[in-house]
């Protein structure tokens, strides 16, 4: 905007301006009528919805749903779509915080002096694709399966062997599903890549090395020590035989 | 002797009274009392303050006409926020932030207090009611161009508010102290974590360590209850005062009519 658009604006403006209402009690009526809308939307909420307490924290349980308040979805969303690890960090913080300094610096890039929409083609088809894949993003992100469901088959060594170390490693994937090591690991097509991927962990490590890490993890790996030594034992048997198959 | 009083504003002075109006036998009635002690209250403090003057800018400014009711978005983020400062008052009566004793109080506070689950609901579902009225204000503002000159800096300022918002939701995320708001929390440290650059410290500066820990809970709190409120209520001061200093946006097909004696004086 030059100087004769500044000024041409605030012409405009101060015309419009001076035959306007009083804020004073003409918006202030409509705000209040707004405030009491709101008002009674939370108390609604409040009513209906409730504000139940979970389950007390235990950092080495079982069952937890690692979910974020519902407006972060779309943040958790992002994070599930870009899979390879050396692409997360531009997940999770990168698209954020240019979007973030995208917004912040809105008024300095776009500086046509136009307001009506529709003059506005770019902005509003920026906007709009924003919008829609927030929405989406919100969508998907809210419909994820729980980070608590592991879909796997039993490798053929496992199903040939039978017995025991069937009933072993079906044991194990319930303890991976239970205690949460797929809200930062992947194993196959599930879960998140935060941490390293679990895949073919039993190609690399032997069964002493992963119930060593098991008991004494690096951070931010909280320790499973707790486990009790039966499903500690589940828990490394089906570790040490993922083998990528 | 009796003329040592100073003199009344012209409002107040006993007025003459007009001939056949009464025979002066009117009393003056409480209410009129009443009325007057206020008035005396209200000029005793705008003596002292000189307040009324900002008052009445504030309040009797115009606002251009052909504003809508997308316009009460700003003030009802606003009102939900107030809510939020109220509720979250009564939760901090209850609230005990230390990390053996954090569920157990709002466990109390849940079942036991009379409300309570009431008041926990309206802030739990406030923050929502809260983050969706931003989003349809910063929408508003947009689609309007309101965000363009003169007003850059008050959208800025609302792009800071937001974030600040985003952020209270998050950290107030841990404080009931349950296994959902636990994990949660844990995932978005972790996340936070592998950020470039600042992330690492980031991480160990919201965990108050290398671990999250006994403190990661006491430094949630005070970000929550310290920190991010009162930078929001300053922000919030700093875009009201913008918002009243430069005047609200007139919708972008409202055209001036210039008034027909202007043109004349054009001619």
């Amino acid at each position: 905007m030059n100087t004769r658009e500044k000024e041409a604006y605030l012409r405009e403006y101060s015309i419009l301006k001076s035959q306007g209402k009083p804020f004073f009690p003409y918006s202030v009526a409509k705000d209040s009528i707004m405030a009491v809308v709101v008002m009674a939307s939370i108390i609604l909420m409040s009513l209906v919805l409730g504000a139940e307490l979970g389950p007390k924290v235990d950092p080495t349980t079982t069952t937890y749903t690692p979910r974020p308040e519902w407006y972060f979805f779309f943040l958790f969303e992002v994070l599930r779509i870009i899979k390879p690890p050396s692409l997360t960090p531009l997940a999770a913080i990168g698209v954020p915080t240019i979007a973030m300094i995208l917004l912040f610096l809105l008024p300095f890039y776009d500086r046509s002096p136009e307001r009506r929409p529709e003059r506005r083609p770019i902005a509003m088809a920026a906007a709009f694709f924003t919008i829609a894949a927030m929405a989406f993003l919100t969508y998907e992100g809210a419909h994820a399966g729980s980070p608590n469901q592991i879909d796997m088959e039993p490798p053929p060594a496992v199903l040939a062997a039978g017995g025991e170390t069937l009933r072993m490693w079906e044991a194990g994937k319930q303890v991976v599903a239970q205690s949460g090591c797929l809200a930062c690991h992947k194993i196959g097509e599930n879960g998140n890549s935060l941490g390293p991927n679990l895949s073919e962990i039993g190609t690399t490590s032997s069964r002493q090395a992963i119930a060593r890490t098991l008991v004494n993890p690096t951070a931010p790996m909280p320790s499973y020590a707790e486990l009790a030594p039966e499903k500690r034992d589940a828990l490394v048997e089906f570790l040490a035989r993922l083998r990528g198959e | 002797m009796a003329n040592l009083k100073p003199p009344l504003p012209r409002a107040l002075r006993p007025q003459p009274k007009r001939p056949g109006e009464d025979d002066g036998k009117t009393k003056i009635g409480r209410k009129d009392k009443v009325a007057e002690k206020g008035i005396s209250t209200l000029d005793w403090i705008d003596e002292r303050t000189s307040l009324s003057g900002g008052a009445r800018w504030l309040m009797f400014r115009k606002i251009p006409k052909g504003t809508n009711w997308f316009y009460t978005l700003g003030s009802a983020t606003l009102f939900a926020f107030l809510s939020q400062a109220v509720t979250g008052v009564i939760l901090a009566m209850y609230y005990d932030p230390s990390a053996t004793r954090a569920y157990e109080s709002m466990r109390y506070l849940t079942n036991e207090v009379f409300l309570g689950e009431f008041v926990r609901g309206m802030h739990k579902w406030g923050s929502s009611v809260m983050v969706i009225l931003v989003f349809l204000h910063m929408g508003r503002t947009f689609f309007y161009g309101a965000y363009k000159y003169p007003r850059e800096l008050n959208w800025v300022i609302g792009v800071v508010l937001l974030i600040l918002t985003l952020f209270m939701s998050f950290t107030g995320y841990l404080l009931p102290f349950d296994q959902r708001s636990f994990w949660a929390t844990t995932v978005g440290v972790a996340i936070n974590g592998t950020g470039p650059l600042i992330g690492p410290y980031l991480n160990d500066f919201l965990r108050a360590g290398p671990e999250f820990g006994v403190t990661t809970l006491a430094r949630f709190y005070a970000l929550h209850m310290l920190v991010l409120p009162g930078a929001i209520v300053a922000m919030i001061g700093a875009h009201l005062y913008l918002v009243a200093r430069l005047g609200t946006t007139a919708p972008p097909w409202m055209k001036a009519e210039i008034p027909a004696d202007s043109r004349k004086d054009d001619a």
